[in-house]
C-alpha cells in the first residue's frame, strides 16, 4: 500500500473530513478536521494496517488563526507506508481529542506537546509536563516565549531566571568559508543570513 | 644496658615525631584525602571518567574514592550541565554533605551556562552553592580537572580553622 492508496481510502471512508490533501517528494499529508481526527487515526489502524505512531510535533503559527497545528506521524511495519495527519488547533480553545487509546505510546508524545507549547488533549489519562517541572508557568515552545526564559518560581521544586544573552543568540548560517565566516555570529529573528556576503567580508 | 633510665634520650623514637601546628597538619590529611561526591551531569562527566581510570589516575592526589553518598563526600565535582529541574536536586545533595566541604565547578556550563543561554538552563551552580574552583573547557581535559583538584588542594593548605577556633574561644572567655 502506497500513501496515496491510503489517502484515497481514507477519503472515501470519511469524506468530510479532510480539508486538505498536499504531497510533497512522496510525503503525503492529509489536512483533517479536529473531530473526524480519532475517527481517521482508528481505521488508518485497524483498516489501513498504520499500526505505529511515529511521532507527534506541534506547530506554531503565531499571528495566524487557528495558532497551532498538531502534526501526527504515522507509518506500519507491515507495508511500509508512511502518512501525515495535521489538525488545526485554535489558540483560543487549544484543545486536541488524545490518539492514546489507539496508540499508547502517543501518551508521552501528548504529554511533551502540552508542555512545549500548552496544548491540551481532551481525554488524555495522564496529562502532566514532561520535561519542565511540575509548576512552570510557561510553555518554552511558543513563538512568543523568548530563548533567554522568564523568571518563575515554584517553592521547593524548581525557580527559573532570564538568562543573559549578551547580544545573542550566536548562530551559524551554512556557507563554505573559511573558519572566521563559520563562526557563530549574533543574529535575530526575521535576519536572513547571507551566506555569499559572509564568506566575503567575515 | 640493662640500667638504662625511663626519662634518657631514647634513640628508637627519635625522627618518628614530627612538630608542627595542628592546622597544618589536618589540612595535609584533608586535602591529600578528597572524597569526590561525581555530580555527573553531561559530558564533562566522560572527562571526569578519564581523570579517574588508569591513564590519568586521579588517585595520584588521593581523590580516587568516588562516593555516590553525599554523606561520605568532601568534595563535589560539578560536572555537566546544570537545568533548573536538576538544580535543586544538586542543591539538596550539597546539603546533605557534611562540613568541611569544596564545591569543584568543571567547565563552561557548571561555571556559567556555558553555551546554554536558555530557559531550562540555571547560569552557574555558584547560583545556589559556594564553589571553589572554577575549571573552564568545554568540556576540561582530564589534567584541568587534576589541576584544578592540586589549585583546591592548595587552597585547603591555607586554612586555618583550628587557630579561628583557639581565637573565637580567648575572645569568649
Amino acid at each position: 500500500m502506497t500513501p496515496s492508496d491510503a489517502a484515497a481510502k481514507i477519503a472515501v471512508a470519511f469524506p468530510s473530513a479532510i480539508t486538505a490533501e498536499n504531497e510533497f517528494r512522496g510525503e503525503k499529508t492529509l489536512v483533517l478536521d479536529a473531530p473526524a481526527l480519532r475517527g481517521v487515526c482508528r481505521f488508518a489502524k485497524e483498516a489501513l494496517g498504520f499500526d505505529y505512531l511515529v511521532d507527534i510535533s506541534s506547530v506554531d503559527h503565531f499571528g495566524d488563526e487557528p495558532r497551532f497545528e498538531v502534526v501526527y506521524e504515522i507509518s506500519s511495519i507491515g507495508h511500509g507506508a508512511h502518512l501525515r495527519l495535521k489538525i488545526p488547533v485554535s489558540e483560543d480553545a487549544c484543545e486536541a481529542p488524545t490518539v492514546t487509546d489507539i496508540w499508547p505510546t502517543a501518551n508521552w508524545h501528548e504529554r511533551e506537546v502540552y508542555d512545549m507549547m500548552g496544548i491540551r488533549f481532551t481525554d488524555h489519562p495522564d496529562l502532566r509536563r514532561i520535561l519542565m517541572w511540575e509548576g512552570y508557568p510557561y510553555h518554552p515552545l511558543r513563538k512568543d516565549f523568548p530563548l533567554e526564559g522568564r523568571p518563575s518560581d515554584a517553592p521547593g521544586v524548581a525557580f527559573s531566571d532570564v538568562a543573559p544573552l549578551a547580544g545573542g543568540p550566536f548562530v551559524t548560517v551554512p556557507t563554505d568559508g573559511t573558519t572566521q565566516a563559520r563562526e557563530p555570529r549574533a543574529r535575530h529573528a526575521g535576519e536572513l543570513p547571507r551566506p555569499g556576503k559572509l564568506i566575503e567580508d567575515p | 644496658m640493662s640500667d638504662l633510665s625511663p626519662i634518657a634520650y631514647d634513640s628508637k623514637i627519635e625522627g618518628n615525631i614530627i612538630f608542627t601546628k595542628l592546622d597544618a597538619a589536618i589540612n595535609w590529611m584533608r586535602s591529600n584525602s578528597l572524597w569526590p561526591m561525581p555530580m555527573g551531569l553531561a559530558c564533562c562527566a566522560i572527562e571526569l571518567m578519564a581523570a579517574g581510570a588508569a591513564r590519568y589516575d586521579i588517585s595520584r592526589f588521593g581523590a580516587e574514592v568516588m562516593r555516590f553518598s553525599p554523606r561520605q563526600s568532601d568534595v563535589m565535582i560539578v560536572a555537566g550541565t546544570v537545568t533548573y529541574k536538576m538544580a535543586l536536586s544538586v542543591k539538596r545533595i550539597w546539603d546533605q554533605m557534611p562540613e568541611p566541604k569544596w564545591c569543584i565547578a568543571m567547565g563552561a556550563c557548571a561555571s556559567s551556562g556555558g553555551m546554554y543561554r536558555s530557559y531550562a538552563v540555571l547560569q552557574g551552580i555558584d547560583h545556589l552553592i559556594p564553589v571553589d574552583v572554577y575549571i573552564s573547557g568545554c568540556p576540561p581535559r582530564p589534567e584541568a580537572l587534576l589541576d584544578g583538584l592540586m589549585k583546591l588542594q592548595k587552597k585547603i593548605m591555607g586554612e586555618h580553622a583550628i587557630a579561628d577556633q583557639k581565637k573565637a574561644l580567648f575572645e569568649a572567655l
